[in-house]
């Protein structure tokens, strides 16, 4: 095609072109168009269909005056900020322990990573039956003769959150650790070498040299358990589905709920839009940081 | 790589002091108290990861008799593979009653397609915007990599009602289309970085050789990047055979893949729990991931890296 004589910039280029075809349609039609299609039906009442009946915030009003998604907002946040921080903590000092030039790190890192290939119903349903209060692990301490043991956060509404917290940090924190023991190789063994030499205690090292050094990956392992922790859904329908009560609901169910079981469009697209704000919360000052003073390809 | 640690006074720990390679006696304190704590404490975490695996396993070996009975650590007294067998051929969601072998063949179509499909689009996606620049290009490609951030739920109804329109909602093809977009993002990137890592030298000879687009990357780029290939492969088949969320919303239950119908037959809520088949389901659904993590190893650590970090 290039071959054509004719200057003509449409045709110039054009296998590439017609080869970025699907990438141009999913950025512009899913990705854009598709956003920009809920944020604007949210403002109208839809119920069963879509219908472009504007209500104005109406749904906004409805969906932070409903219980259930005020609870499924306070679940994410809690959810969210221990997530990040035993992520995090869990994640580098796994990464820490098998960066000592240890015996068998393959395999304790097979074994760290394992869980975060399977899925998260898998892992909502195996973590569903080790906190069976009557099998489990409660029933198991129970019948070793400590009789008044109480473990069954899956049963207690007040706690229910933090039984879905271990299973998540039990799937997720190998991929942090991974991602924190390709930091720390990356750091120069000389850095170490003058720590030790200017007599700096490891645990200083790690903490006012090393860590700061290891920012970007600090802020990539951030950004990813930030992402995954929005689209958190799988795990809760598989290990309480969202019980007991609405104890354990999260926006995401809260969406999917109201646009598939409710036959109440405008609640579910009001509450992905509010969804889609956090990320633009959470992504712009992040890719800012990363992008804005330096323009890179 | 033990053998590096020269011996230090115990309580320092002793990090990186391979000055210049392995000399020197072997160290003499195989239990000092460091060795005792990294090691124990990797012990017990490894345990800790390992627990869950372990349970499966013997809950799924076990009868329901000696479940209720007995304690859910204990190895099973008497193995039987009858739970396996149910899960797999007879266990019931809603009226069917033929197991998750229906889920399984669905993933397995669904998967496939997908994989191929996804990988086939993206690689050439990356070559293009590696070696064929054209303008505006990037700009699709920043927006594409942007809404890798998108929440699904904010994309899932406009994706129904496209599907409706074109008559492939609820059908298997429906969703391999689905894994296709959503995969497109962290492959497009993942190929883009590859193929610009390439020598420029060999994409100019081949143009002055006089091969064109396809030429150039079935002939050159292809053969040269089968690494990166496999760690795609690793990353779409972990990805789509885990996915819950699109199965539930574009199949219908006799379409639903092995995801959505091990949540269905393990939390429905009539009839008796048979934790037994429960747990041989669930290590049936997982088997297929672990199998691809066992084997591929190193690559699956390199394929989750690429994914993660961005170019």
């Amino acid at each position: 095609m290039s071959k054509s004589e004719r200057p003509n910039q449409l045709f110039r280029n054009l296998n590439a072109k017609v080869a970025s075809i699907p990438m141009v349609l999913t950025a512009l039609v899913i990705f854009v168009g598709g956003s920009a299609w809920t944020v604007l039906y949210s403002f109208t009442n839809s119920k069963l269909l879509p219908r472009l009946n504007f209500v104005g915030l109406d749904q906004y009003y409805r969906l932070w005056s409903t219980p259930r998604w005020l609870v499924s907002v306070e679940n994410l946040l809690v959810y969210g900020v221990l997530s990040l921080v035993f992520s995090l903590v869990i994640g580098f000092m796994l990464a820490a322990l098998l960066d000592q030039k240890i015996r068998f790190e393959d395999t304790f890192r097979t074994i760290f990573l394992y869980p975060f290939a399977l899925s998260f119903i898998v892992t909502g349903l195996v973590w569903q039956w080790l906190l069976n209060p009557e099998f489990g692990i409660q029933g198991v301490v129970r019948g070793l003769g400590w009789e008044s043991f109480n473990f069954d956060p899956l049963y207690n509404s007040n706690i229910v959150i933090y039984g879905i917290l271990i299973a998540a940090l039990w799937q997720g924190t190998g991929l942090i650790m991974c991602l924190m023991l390709a930091g720390l190789r990356g750091i120069d063994e000389d850095i170490w070498k003058a720590a030790r030499v200017d007599g700096i205690p490891t645990l200083k090292t790690y903490l006012f040299i090393i860590i700061p050094m290891m920012r970007p990956v600090f802020i990539t392992s951030l950004v990813i358990i930030a992402a995954g922790i929005v689209k958190v859904y799988d795990l809760v329908v598989a290990q309480t589905s969202g019980g007991p009560g609405i104890a354990s609901e999260v926006p995401a169910k809260y969406v999917y709920d109201y646009m598939f079981f409710a036959q109440n469009l405008g609640q579910g697209f009001a509450a992905s839009t509010m969804m889609l704000l956090s990320v633009v919360v959470v992504i712009v000052p992040w890719a800012y940081l990363e992008f804005g003073g330096k323009k890179r390809g | 790589m033990a053998d590096l640690a020269v011996p230090l006074p115990a309580a320092t720990g002793s990090i990186g002091l391979d000055a210049s390679g392995p000399r020197g006696p072997k160290p003499r304190h195989v239990f000092s108290r460091r060795n005792i704590f990294l090691y124990g404490t990797l012990i017990v975490v490894a345990l800790y990861y390992l627990l869950p695996l372990y349970v499966m396993v013997v809950t799924s070996l076990k009868g329901m008799p000696e479940i209720r009975l007995g304690n859910i650590f204990s190895p099973p007294l008497e193995i039987t593979f009858e739970p396996w067998v149910k899960a797999w051929s007879s266990a019931c969601t809603g009226l069917n009653c033929d197991g998750l072998s229906r889920g399984f063949w669905n993933s397995v179509r669904i998967t496939v397609p997908s994989v191929v499909l996804s990988i086939a689009i993206a690689s050439v996606n990356g070559y293009a915007l590696a070696n064929w620049r054209f303008k505006g290009a990037d700009t699709f490609f920043v927006i594409l990599i942007v809404g890798a951030f998108i929440p699904y739920q904010v994309m899932i109804y406009p994706i129904v009602i496209i599907l409706r329109e074109i008559g492939l909602y609820g059908s298997l093809s429906g969703l391999v289309i689905v894994h296709s977009i959503f995969g497109m993002p962290i492959l497009t990137l993942l190929f883009r970085n590859y193929f610009s890592s390439m020598p420029e030298e060999l994409f100019r000879a081949a143009r002055v050789d006089g091969a064109g687009f396809w030429g150039i990357y079935f002939r050159i780029m292809l053969p040269m990047s089968l690494p990166i290939f496999v760690v795609a492969i690793i990353l779409q088949v972990t990805g789509i055979w885990n996915d819950f969320l699109f199965g539930v919303v574009y199949t219908r239950p006799d379409t639903y893949p092995m995801t959505v119908q091990l949540n269905n037959i393990v939390n429905s809520v009539q009839g008796v729990k048979e934790y037994n088949v429960n747990m041989a389901a669930t290590i049936l659904t997982g088997l297929v991931p672990l199998v691809v993590y066992f084997i591929s190893g190193k690559l699956f650590v390199r394929g989750i890296a690429a994914g993660a970090v961005k170019g």
